[in-house]
């Protein structure tokens, strides 16, 4: 009787925090920006800037998730498969977008590359723009979520161990061969899922944009930066309304999510030993 | 000589794993290395195969150094402990792998493929992935997949520690056979003597990273030439203090035996045909081991094992016993001399 009480207040208790925490926000973001009628919702997200601040938004998110791809795969390869001198610390080195805020993120790109950086001069020399540019919210995106697809990646290859590479080796079988054959198919799920979760980061990014972006509306603008501003204007029902679409965005990727969880997971348990 | 090791030294950080290793090893032999845990028998297999490179030394096949071959070079099948089967493919395209990588037409893949699987006896599981096959079903493919691209030179690591008992005793003969078939020169590792015993024509013994000992099993088992190659083969039992034993008197520098259960006989007191040369002993414990008795006896404070067969009468735990030794391995640190028992040669009596 008693046991049965504790359960239930702490189902109640659990309950509570995530309605509170996670689902009366969520709410609450659609319920405002339909507050007043759907037609100021729609000129909302129909305003030229909103709509040029997701094209930015996505474009730097299908950039910084290709380039991320491409690196997660390579180190992630080098690093559970191979051993060389320097291997704790280059994942170490990948961690560190984890660790550090993502506005000293953005700060570093400045500094790097701003007005007093000291590549200044010479991208100054060759007409190229980093910082309050679309290059600059580009990197500082790919800065923030470098980790993701490797992280995913070491642990699956490392349990996958060295022996069927070692094979396909002796019998003659090339790098790229070894890895669309045997690394490949075992990995496709959590790659994946990295690629997801990769994306859902680079699309919400704020903090390292923030600071690189110069907030220069319809040019560095990006649909969370959009955002602050019209709030900051007093813009609510727009804010909200704006802010709906990166919501309904991270639905839609938590839901791929959640079916590439599903079928990794069956193709998983598919090959138990 | 087909593979021949020359003074090969290699260390993993601190580990010496390889210290000055040298055999060769004849075209169509079955050779197994055997030895401890850690005594590096796989690095060498590793070495040979190409998958590590040792820091100093020579490795020859078929008259080439291959040292500066890499392994996909070397023209030699490999099966790895836990099989590495490509859990991706099916059986059909794990033994096709090798001869794909070599772009032979496909005609001659399947057939090829077909006469292995015919080979190994799992005709109508081609289509079948490794996590569909048991232990001694996913050993035969990889086996076949290490044969199919023609290696010179096959080379096995702990090919049956991953199976069940009763598997294992069927496969060892099967191996055994097969390899004699197919007629390849071929290397296997194994930390199991009864397994290198029963299925070598060589074995090889490895311990810290050095050979102790190269010779027929029957050689190795009877001669055996270094104190460690005593103490490993067979199920032998040191004895510190061997001059207690009646028969066996200090000699030369020789401080320790090795005694095995087959130098033991035990019978009744006051049975033993050469009673003066035999001791007094108590029965300390009694296991069955299925086809003989193991026994266990306290002889002066030394316990021994002896072997009894079941055809007499059993002996109990505490019983009094008299126990005849044949003879003994006795060794100091770098030599093992085989000595019987005094008692027997010098009564030796006349039947005419």
């Amino acid at each position: 009787m008693k046991q049965k009480l504790v359960s239930s207040l702490l189902i109640i208790l659990g309950a509570v925090f995530i309605a509170v925490m996670l689902i009366v926000p969520l709410c609450t973001v659609l319920a405002y920006a339909l507050r007043q009628g759907w037609e100021t919702f729609a000129s909302a997200i129909r305003d030229p800037y909103a709509i040029k601040a997701l094209r930015l938004t996505l474009l730097a998110a299908v950039v910084t998730v290709a380039l991320n791809t491409v690196f997660g795969v390579f180190s992630s390869w080098a690093i559970s498969k191979f051993r060389f001198k320097g291997r704790q610390f280059l994942t170490t080195l990948i961690d560190i977008p984890f660790a550090i805020s993502p506005v000293i993120a953005g700060l570093v790109f400045v500094l790097v590359f701003g007005r007093i950086g000291w590549a200044y001069s010479f991208l100054q020399a060759h007409h190229l723009k980093v910082v309050f540019a679309v290059p600059g919210i580009i990197l500082a995106t790919i800065f923030v979520t470098l980790p993701f697809v490797s992280r995913e990646l070491i642990p699956l290859m490392q349990a996958q161990g060295n022996e069927e590479e070692e094979a396909a080796a002796l019998m003659g079988a090339g790098g790229f061969k070894i890895y669309r054959k045997i690394t490949l198919p075992h990995i496709k799920w959590g790659l994946l899922y990295g690629i997801i979760l990769c994306t859902a980061r680079a699309m919400g990014e704020f903090g390292a944009v923030s600071v690189v972006s110069g907030h220069l509306r319809g040019k560095t603008n990006t649909l969370p930066l959009h955002i602050e501003i019209l709030f900051n204007e007093f813009h609510l029902t727009a804010a909200f309304a704006v802010s709906s679409i990166l919501v309904v965005i991270a639905i839609m990727i938590l839901i791929l999510r959640n079916i590439v969880e599903y079928k990794g997971k069956k193709a998983g348990s598919e090959d138990v030993r | 000589m087909y593979v021949k090791l020359e003074h090969i030294y290699k260390n993993f950080g601190g580990f010496r794993a390889s210290d000055d290793v040298s055999f060769s090893i004849e075209k169509g032999k079955l050779t197994g290395l055997l030895g401890p845990s850690g005594s590096g028998k796989t690095t060498i297999l590793r070495m040979i195969a190409g998958l590590e490179q040792p820091d100093a030394g020579d490795i020859i096949i078929d008259g080439v150094r291959v040292n500066d071959l890499p392994a996909s070079q070397r023209g030699i099948g490999f099966v790895f402990q836990n099989y590495a089967l490509f859990r991706y493919m099916t059986v059909f395209d794990n033994i096709a792998f090798g001869l794909e990588v070599q772009k032979k037409d496909k005609k001659f893949i399947k057939e090829r493929v077909q006469e292995l699987i015919r080979l190994i006896g799992l005709e109508g599981m081609e289509k079948r992935y490794p996590h569909q096959l048991s232990g001694g079903q996913k050993q035969r493919v990889a086996f076949a997949r290490a044969l199919a691209p023609n290696p010179h030179l096959l080379l096995l690591d702990e090919p049956f520690a991953a199976i069940d008992a009763k598997v294992r005793k069927e496969l060892r003969s099967w191996l055994r056979e097969t390899i004699n078939k197919v007629g390849i020169t071929s290397i296997f590792v194994t930390h199991d003597q009864d397994e290198a015993i029963e299925v070598a024509d060589e074995i090889i013994i490895t311990h810290q990273g050095r050979v102790e000992q190269k010779g027929s099993p029957a050689a190795i088992y009877k001669n055996p030439t270094t104190p460690f190659a005593a103490q490993f083969i067979g199920q032998s039992l040191i004895l510190d203090d061997y001059t207690k034993l009646h028969g066996f008197d200090k000699t030369g520098t020789y401080t320790q035996a090795v005694i095995r259960p087959e130098f033991i006989q035990l019978a009744r007191p006051g049975k033993h045909l050469y009673q003066n040369a035999a001791e007094d002993g108590i029965v300390e414990d009694v296991f069955f081991r299925g086809n003989s008795l193991e026994v266990r006896v306290n002889v002066k404070g030394m316990r021994l094992v002896a072997h009894c067969s079941l055809e007499e009468e059993a002996f109990q735990p505490d019983d009094p016993v008299s126990v005849l030794i044949y003879r003994l391995f006795l060794y100091n640190h770098d030599q093992v001399q085989l000595v019987e028992n005094r008692m027997l040669e010098d009564k030796n009596p006349v039947f005419i």
